[in-house]
């Protein structure tokens, strides 16, 4: 399967340089840009690691910057998810502006749905991440030298 | 350039109401019979609004032979404080601070017999927090007055004092998009279709399929409640296996609007309590219910952390004749204060009402934090939403992917873009229909923040996108003639003069 989270994974992957010109549209609007990684996607997690510190006040010329992240932590986590956080943080919105996958693992395995019956016909619903069985740093065929730089 | 409305009346006739007055001697305010709404203070030209006055424009059509200022005068007594008699019991009260004001009546350009009439209303005529009251004193009684031939209510100011008495929506789009985690494009969902007859699994099969697709919410109809062919409680078992199901093939947060309007609020009580226990993100409700359950729903939402999505069904009874009614931008201020975090606010393109600027107008309602008053859009006021979380707008009624370069132009990001026909009715199937749109809508979205002008390159883009979409490109072929472009009946007054070439 494919997780389809973010704002373009319908979309074939993006290229490098299909990703400056979305990192370069959210420094022309002043969003700050931060880098993350995860190897529990579970659509309801939403604390992947940080990637440092989000980039604030970057301009249109530095997008080589964020993209500097980008490579860096795709490269440190070639079986994870990586994804780009566009952050706005004007009055009224002060959230995310825009989120897309950079980086996903070679093999994606999916999420298994847990029905727990219930009285009345109700089901409980749990989603579990297929590579969650195994502990974090060691998942989506991940080596164990990725799991000695946690 | 616009051409808004400000030559001041001419000298038309002064005739009150009554014409048995125009006999009389001019008589003292308290005389006991009837005096003019205007010599009783419920005209004054003089008269500046203040800042926590509540404001309204009406658009009045007097009968004929009816003076235009008095009409407005008696728009401004009979939803304040007046009967159609001298009454001595005024005499109790301080009766001039709960008197409304028509301060402005100007007459409506290119009209024979509109004028539009401003009128202020001092905020302690109204209980805090009611849409049910606030609505009671301005559309209460005024509406059928035999003196006017018709009646509308245009726009209202809602004073940021009497804003902060409201709870708002219950999310608001920055929560929902952090619950949702979906950034940076337009939502997407579907009404489950054929709208009535499909049994309760047939459902869930219509659900599942649309979500896995790629939409992100599938939606209930208006009159999808619990009915012989359909129980509520069976359909809400069969959609949320759906949604789970959706979620677990796609890695996404996915939704279906469980419609919970009912007979009493009993009964919308117990479903929604219900749709929660199953997991359940969203519910939703119908206009139709009437603002005091639409507001006691909105309170449960907040409570219970579950989004709500308003249906606007029944609102074109009263919205769409230009002459007479209430304009939508009301109601959606209204259903902002009173608190949805979805409403249907119209399509520009699709099979619906609505006038592009009008539209717009009501987009900016439902979204801006302060509204500038805008004759373009509609907007008589300036309004101040005092930090009151913003409502995402839905456009729904005949859309289709080949339409996202236009529907992105006109509606922007923050809104939900349903596509039920244009995604049910899809030749290769439902989910394939799910994955055109949403094809359709990421491949604007980027082309959009690569600096592209998507608006004039829109049907290139979708093109260039169906390339590697057999899905977009077979949704493309089907409906690549469908448009709906019939002359809109409700329209600002504003004439555009286009730009010369």
């Amino acid at each position: 399967m494919r997780i389809t989270q973010g704002t373009f994974s319908f979309l074939p992957d993006l290229t490098d340089e299909q990703i400056e010109a979305q990192i370069r549209y959210a420094l022309r609007n002043s969003w700050a840009i931060q880098v993350e990684q995860t190897d529990d996607p579970h659509p309801r997690n939403s604390l992947w690691e940080m990637w440092g510190t989000p980039n604030f006040d970057l301009t249109e010329d530095e997008v080589d910057v964020a993209m500097r992240d980008v490579r860096a932590c795709r490269e440190a986590w070639p079986h994870q998810y990586v994804k780009v956080v566009a952050y706005d943080a004007s009055l009224g919105r002060q959230t995310t502006a825009l989120s897309f996958i950079v980086g996903r693992p070679p093999d994606e395995p999916g999420f298994h749905l847990e029905r727990e019956e219930g009285p009345d016909r109700c089901i409980r619903y749990t989603l579990r991440s297929y590579a969650a069985d195994q502990p974090p740093g060691r998942r989506y065929g991940a080596r164990a030298s990725e799991e000695a730089r946690r | 350039m616009f051409h808004w409305p400000s030559a001041p009346p001419s000298a038309r006739s002064t005739m009150s109401l009554t014409s048995s007055n125009d006999h009389e001697a001019k008589k003292s305010r308290w005389s006991a019979g009837v005096t003019p709404y205007r010599e009783m203070g419920y005209y004054d030209p003089d008269y500046e609004p203040k800042d926590t006055d509540v404001l309204a424009a009406f658009r009045v059509t007097p009968q004929a032979g009816v003076d235009p200022i008095e009409a407005a005068a008696a728009v401004a007594g009979e939803s304040s404080t007046a009967t159609w008699t001298v009454v001595w019991t005024d005499r109790l009260t301080a009766h001039e601070h709960y008197q409304a004001k028509a301060y402005s009546v100007e007459p409506v350009p290119g009209t024979q017999d509109q004028y539009i009439a401003k009128i202020a209303y001092d905020i302690d005529l109204f209980e805090e927090g009611s849409i049910a009251n606030l609505t009671s004193s301005i559309i209460g009684n005024v509406f059928g007055f035999k003196a006017l031939r018709a009646l509308r209510l245009e726009d209202m100011r809602i004073p940021a004092h009497y804003v902060k008495t409201f709870q708002g929506p219950p999310h608001g789009i920055v929560m929902e998009r952090e619950y949702l985690d979906k950034f940076g494009r337009p939502l997407l969902g579907a009404t489950t279709k054929p709208k009535l007859g499909l049994s309760a699994k047939n459902y869930g099969r219509v659900v599942y399929e649309a979500l896995r697709g790629g939409l992100d919410f599938t939606k209930d109809d208006e009159n999808i409640n619990s009915q012989p062919f359909m129980r509520w409680r069976d359909r809400y078992l069969f959609a949320m296996d759906a949604v789970h199901r959706a979620m677990a093939v796609s890695g996404e947060v996915k939704g279906h609007y469980l419609n919970v309007t009912a007979a009493t609020m009993e009964e919308m009580y117990e479903r929604a309590e219900f749709a929660k226990e199953l997991g359940s993100v969203i519910v939703m409700m119908d206009l139709t219910v009437g603002y005091t359950a639409m507001a006691s729903m909105s309170k449960w939402a907040r409570r219970n952390g579950v989004l709500l999505h308003l249906h606007r069904a029944g609102h074109g009874t009263y919205t769409r004749q230009k002459n007479h009614g209430v304009s939508f931008r009301v109601i959606a201020k209204w259903c902002r204060l009173l608190g949805v975090d979805h409403i249907h606010a119209g399509t520009v393109v699709g099979k619906l009402e609505g006038d592009p600027g009008a539209v717009r107008g009501y987009y900016d309602v439902c979204r801006e934090r302060h509204n500038r008053a805008n004759p373009e859009t509609g907007l008589y006021f300036d309004q101040d939403w005092a930090s009151l979380p913003a409502v995402m707008p839905v456009a729904s009624g005949g859309i289709h992917a080949g339409q996202m370069y236009q529907l992105l132009h006109y509606l922007g990001e923050d809104v939900v873009l349903q596509f039920g026909g244009g995604t049910i009715g899809h030749p290769m199937g439902i989910a394939a229909g799910a994955t055109a749109n949403r094809v359709a809508v990421e491949a604007m979205i980027q082309a959009r923040n690569e600096g592209r002008d998507f608006f004039a390159e829109g049907p290139d883009i979708l093109v260039a996108a169906a390339k590697g979409c057999p899905e977009l490109d077979a949704a493309l072929q089907v409906w690549k003639d469908v448009t709906f472009d019939f002359q809109p009946t409700d329209t600002p007054d504003v004439l555009v003069t286009p730009t010369a070439s």
